[in-house]
C-alpha cells in the first residue's frame, strides 16, 4: 500500500520475524496468556466448523448469520435484568433469543407471501437493532462494547474472571464455557451422525425411515445457538458466520464425503488459529479478523488449486477433454419420450 | 429502447416532469444553511424538544431530518428493486463488503468526508458482488454459502484495516467507527450533498429506466431477446445500490443499512403486489420510518436514531403484516376460520342426506348415532356437530317416540327447508362434479370422488348450470345415484 508514504507510521509494518513468531514465546507468562487466545481460536474454529458442516449442506448459512445476530437482544435483556454478566443467564438469554430470531423467520417464511430471504434479512436486523437500542439505553455501565460485539475481541479472553468449581480453578469462562461446547458439539455429531446425515441429504428418506425431522432440525439449530453464544464473545456476530462456512467450503475442494470435511476441520482450524494469530501479531490488528484472513486464504488456495472442483483442475480437464460431453449435448437437445 | 414494449409516451413525460418538480423541491431545502451542531441538549422538556424539531427552527435538526428522509427514499426505492428479485440478502453482503473499500479511501485521503471514501467503497461493494457471480459460475457452491463468505471475508479485512487504522497516529481521532454503528449527529454538508446526489441517481434509474429495470428484473431471458443489456443493467443497480448503501452507513452503520433496504420494500409487497406501487410505497414507507425515528431519537435524551428507525420500519411492517384489510393475517385468521366452520357444516348437513338417502327417504329424521357412523366420529363430536347445525337453523331435534324401551330416548335430527336445500346443493355438486370428471375429463370413476369432496364446497350456481348444460341436465351420477334437481331442493321436507 504504497498510497501511505506521507504518513509517520507504514500501514503495513516490516515483517520482523523475531518479534511475530519468538516474542509472544518468550517467557512463561506471555506463552500462558497467548496460549489461551490460540487455544481459544482453535476451539471456536473446530465447533463451528464442525455444526457449519451441517448448516451448509441444510442451505442455512445465513440462517447462522441470522442467528448470530438475534442472539444480541436476549444478552442485553439477560443483563439488564440480572444486572451483571453472570454466565448462565446471558448464555440463556442468548439461546432464547436466537432459537426466537430461527422460528421468526420460519414463521414468516411459512406464513407471509414473503420470499425467504426477505423474511431472514427483515427478522434478524430488527432483532439487532432491537440489541443495539437496549445495550445503548442500559448498557451504560454493563461493560458491553458495541464494537466488541461486531468483531469480537479474542485478544482480551484471558482477562476474563476464572470460572471455579469447587475450589478447582478451571481458567478463563469463555475459554472454558467454549471448550465445553466443542465437546457437546463433537459428542452430539459422533452419537447422532447417521440421523444429522440423512436428514440433511435427504429429507424425504429420513421422513420415510421414520425418523423425526423436525427435532433433529431443532436440535441443530440449538446446537448452532450454543457455539454462536460462546463464539461471539471473542470472534464477535459477523466473523462467527465465517467460522460456520469457511471449514466445510474448503474442504470441499479437497474431500467431498463428509466424514472427511468433518475431520479437516481439525487441522484447518489450527491453521485459522495460529496463522491469525501471528497475522495479527506482525500488523498490529483484530485477531479474530486476521483469522478470517487467513480462512480467506485458504479458501482462496482451495478454489484455485483444490483437487475436487477448483479452477486448476476445472482448466486441465477441459484441456484434456476438449469436445463438450455427452452430458452436455443431451443438455442441449432433449431427447423426446 | 427497443419497440416490443409499448408505452404511453405522454404519460411516461408527465411522470418525469412531476418526479423532477419532486426532486426540485428536495435539491430547494438544501438553500438552507447547513453548519453540525450538537443535535439536542438533554436539559430540555420533552414538549420544548419536540416543538424544536417539529417547527424545525435548529439547522442541525433540519440537517438530520434531511439526511434520514434522503436515506429512507433511497434505501426504500432501491429496496423494492432488489426484494423483488430476491437478492436482499444481496444487500446485506454489500453493506458488509463495502468496509475494506472505506479503510482504503480514508487512507488514500486521510480525511473521513471525503469522496475518496465513496469511491472506495463503490469499487470493494462491487467486487464482491462480482465475487459473488464468479464463485457461482467457476464452483459448486450454493448462493447462500457464497453470500456467507464473501460477506464475512470482506469484513474482516475491513475489520483488520480498520483496527490497523486506530492504532495508527493520525487514525485515532478519525470518527472513522461510525461506518460499523452509524451516528446521525456527526453529519457534514458534504455527506449530505453526497446523499442528495445519490438520492438524484437512483431517482434518475428508477425514472428513465424503469420499464428495462422492469424487464430485466422478472423476465431476463425475454430481456435478453428483445435485445436489453441485461448484465449491464445488473451491474449498474448493483452501482446504484452502492451509493445508497454507502450514503447510508454513517446514518446507520454496517448492519442495520440492509434493514432499511428490506423491511420497507417487504411491507410494501405485503400491500401491493403492481410494481409501480411497490416502488413508491416502499420509497414512502423508508421516508416515513425515518422521519419518525429521527423525531423519536431527538425526543429521547441518549436515543441512537439507526435503531430506532429500524425499529419504526419493524412496527410499520407488523402493522401490515396483520392488520391489512385484505392481504393481513388477521383478516386471513378470520376468513379461513369462517370458511372451515362452512365446510364442517356442508359436510355433516351431506352426511344426513346420504344417510336419509340410504333408507330411500321413508323417514324424515336420523338418529345421532346413525350420523356418528356416517362420519366416522365419536358420538360426542356427532352431537357438536348436530348443535351447530341447530345454530344455523339447518335442522330440529326432537325425541324419538317409536321406542319407548330405551330409557334415554335416542335424538332424531330432521332437517329444516334451508338445511335441505344446502344439503341437496352440496350433494348436486359433488355428483355433478364427478360426471363432468368421467364423461369430459375422462377420468376412471373410482378416482373422481376426492376431487369432488373439495370443489363441492366452491362450486358457485353460475358453474352448476353451465356443467348441467355440458352434461346435458342428468340424473344419474357415474356411481348410478340420483343427482337431487333443483325439483327436489324447491319441494322441501317436512320437518
Amino acid at each position: 500500500m504504497s498510497k501511505n508514504k506521507q504518513a509517520e507510521e507504514p500501514f503495513i509494518p516490516d515483517f520482523d520475524a523475531v518479534d511475530t513468531f519468538l516474542t509472544p514465546w518468550a517467557t512463561q507468562a506471555e506463552t500462558a496468556w497467548n496460549g489461551q487466545i490460540v487455544t481459544m481460536g482453535v476451539l471456536v474454529s473446530l465447533a463451528c466448523g464442525l455444526i457449519g458442516s451441517f448448516i451448509v449442506v441444510r442451505k442455512l448459512a445465513l440462517m447462522g448469520d441470522a442467528i448470530s445476530h438475534g442472539i444480541l437482544p436476549g444478552l442485553a435483556l439477560a443483563f439488564i435484568i440480572m444486572q451483571s454478566r453472570a454466565l448462565f443467564p446471558m448464555f440463556f438469554g442468548a439461546c432464547l433469543a436466537g432459537l426466537l430470531c430461527s422460528l421468526c423467520i420460519e414463521w414468516l417464511q411459512k406464513k407471509s407471501i414473503l420470499k425467504p430471504d426477505a423474511a431472514l434479512g427483515l427478522t434478524f436486523t430488527t432483532f439487532f437493532a432491537f440489541g443495539v437500542l437496549l445495550i445503548s439505553l442500559y448498557g451504560g455501565n454493563a461493560h458491553i462494547d458495541p464494537e466488541c460485539l461486531l468483531y469480537g475481541e479474542i485478544g482480551l479472553i484471558p482477562l476474563a474472571e476464572n470460572l471455579s468449581i469447587a475450589g478447582i480453578q478451571l481458567g478463563s469462562r469463555p475459554l472454558v464455557s467454549m471448550l465445553v461446547v466443542t465437546v457437546l458439539v463433537i459428542v452430539s455429531i459422533i452419537v447422532f451422525y447417521k440421523q444429522l446425515l440423512v436428514t440433511s441429504f435427504d429429507y424425504t428418506l429420513a421422513k420415510t425411515l421414520g425418523l423425526p425431522v423436525t427435532l433433529i432440525h431443532y436440535g441443530l439449530m440449538l446446537l448452532l445457538a450454543l457455539t454462536i453464544v460462546s463464539a461471539f464473545e471473542a470472534v464477535g456476530v459477523i466473523l462467527v458466520i465465517s467460522m460456520l462456512i469457511f471449514p466445510s467450503v474448503t474442504a470441499s475442494f479437497f474431500f467431498t464425503r463428509m466424514p472427511a470435511i468433518l475431520v479437516s476441520s481439525l487441522p484447518l482450524s489450527f491453521v485459522y488459529s495460529i496463522g491469525g494469530f501471528f497475522l495479527a501479531r506482525w500488523l498490529d490488528c483484530s485477531i479474530a479478523g486476521a483469522m478470517v484472513l487467513v480462512a480467506s486464504l485458504c479458501f482462496g488456495l482451495g478454489w484455485v488449486f483444490g483437487p475436487k472442483g477448483g479452477l486448476t483442475w476445472q482448466l486441465l480437464h477441459r484441456l484434456k477433454h476438449p469436445h463438450p460431453s455427452i452430458i452436455e449435448r443431451t443438455d442441449q437437445y432433449p431427447i423426446k419420450e | 429502447m427497443n419497440g416490443t414494449i409499448h408505452f404511453k409516451k405522454s404519460m411516461r413525460r408527465n411522470i418525469q416532469i412531476k418526479r423532477i418538480g419532486m426532486a426540485w423541491v428536495i435539491l430547494s431545502l438544501f438553500t438552507f444553511p447547513l453548519h453540525g451542531e450538537q443535535i439536542s441538549a438533554p436539559s430540555d422538556s420533552l414538549l420544548e424538544r419536540g416543538y424544536r424539531f417539529l417547527t424545525l427552527s435548529d439547522e442541525s435538526v433540519r440537517m438530520v431530518l434531511l439526511g434520514t428522509i434522503l436515506m429512507g427514499l433511497s434505501c426504500g426505492i432501491m429496496g423494492s428493486l432488489i426484494v423483488t428479485r430476491r437478492l436482499s440478502l444481496f444487500g446485506d453482503t454489500l453493506s458488509h463488503a463495502v468496509l475494506p473499500g472505506v479503510a482504503v479511501g480514508f487512507l488514500w485521503s486521510h480525511s473521513k468526508d471525503s469522496w475518496a471514501i465513496l469511491a472506495g467503497a463503490t469499487l470493494a461493494g462491487f467486487l464482491g458482488v462480482a465475487l459473488i457471480s464468479l464463485l457461482k459460475k467457476t464452483s459448486r457452491i450454493r448462493q447462500d454459502s457464497a453470500l456467507g463468505l464473501v460477506l464475512s471475508g470482506f469484513y474482516a479485512l475491513g475489520i483488520c484495516m480498520l483496527t490497523r487504522i486506530q492504532k495508527m497516529e493520525f487514525g485515532n481521532q478519525s470518527g472513522i467507527d461510525k461506518y460499523l454503528f452509524g451516528q446521525v449527529v456527526g453529519l457534514s454538508s458534504t455527506d449530505l450533498w453526497t446523499m442528495a446526489f445519490s438520492f438524484l441517481l437512483i431517482l434518475a434509474l428508477s425514472i428513465f429506466l424503469y420499464k428495462e429495470m422492469l424487464v430485466a428484473g422478472f423476465d431476463p431471458e425475454y430481456a435478453r431477446s428483445i435485445g436489453l443489456p441485461v448484465d449491464f443493467l445488473q451491474y449498474l443497480l448493483w452501482l446504484i445500490l452502492a451509493f445508497a448503501v454507502i450514503t447510508s452507513l454513517q446514518i446507520v452503520g454496517v448492519v442495520l443499512v440492509s434493514a432499511l433496504l428490506v423491511i420497507p420494500a417487504a411491507t410494501a409487497t405485503l400491500i401491493t403486489d403492481r410494481m409501480r406501487p411497490i416502488l413508491i410505497w416502499s420509497g414512502l414507507l423508508g421516508c416515513m420510518a425515518a422521519a419518525t425515528g429521527a423525531f423519536v431519537s431527538f425526543l429521547g435524551s441518549q436515543l441512537p436514531t439507526g435503531p430506532i428507525i429500524v425499529l419504526v420500519s419493524a412496527s410499520f411492517f407488523l402493522s401490515v403484516l396483520f392488520f391489512h384489510p385484505r392481504n393481513g393475517l388477521l383478516f386471513k385468521w378470520f376468513s379461513s376460520h369462517n370458511r372451515n366452520h362452512r365446510i364442517a357444516l356442508e359436510n355433516t348437513l351431506k352426511a344426513v342426506y346420504q344417510e336419509l338417502e340410504s333408507i330411500d327417504f321413508q323417514q324424515d329424521s336420523i338418529s345421532v348415532g346413525q350420523l356418528a357412523k356416517r362420519r366416522r366420529a365419536s358420538m360426542p363430536q356427532a352431537h357438536r356437530e348436530v348443535s351447530a347445525l341447530v345454530e344455523k337453523q339447518h335442522a330440529t331435534l326432537h325425541a324419538d317416540q317409536s321406542d319407548s324401551s330405551a330409557s334415554p330416548k335416542p335424538v332424531l335430527i330432521s332437517l329444516t327447508p334451508k338445511g335441505w336445500g344446502t344439503a341437496c346443493r352440496i350433494v348436486r355438486n359433488h355428483r355433478l362434479w364427478e360426471l363432468y370428471l368421467t364423461n369430459e375429463a375422462r377420468y376412471a370413476p373410482d378416482h373422481v370422488h376426492d376431487d369432488a369432496e373439495k370443489i363441492e364446497h366452491v362450486l358457485g350456481e353460475e358453474t352448476v348450470r353451465r356443467i348441467e348444460r355440458i352434461l346435458s341436465n342428468p340424473r344419474k351420477d357415474p356411481h348410478g345415484k340420483l343427482i337431487p334437481s333443483q325439483r327436489d331442493i324447491d319441494r322441501g321436507f317436512i320437518s
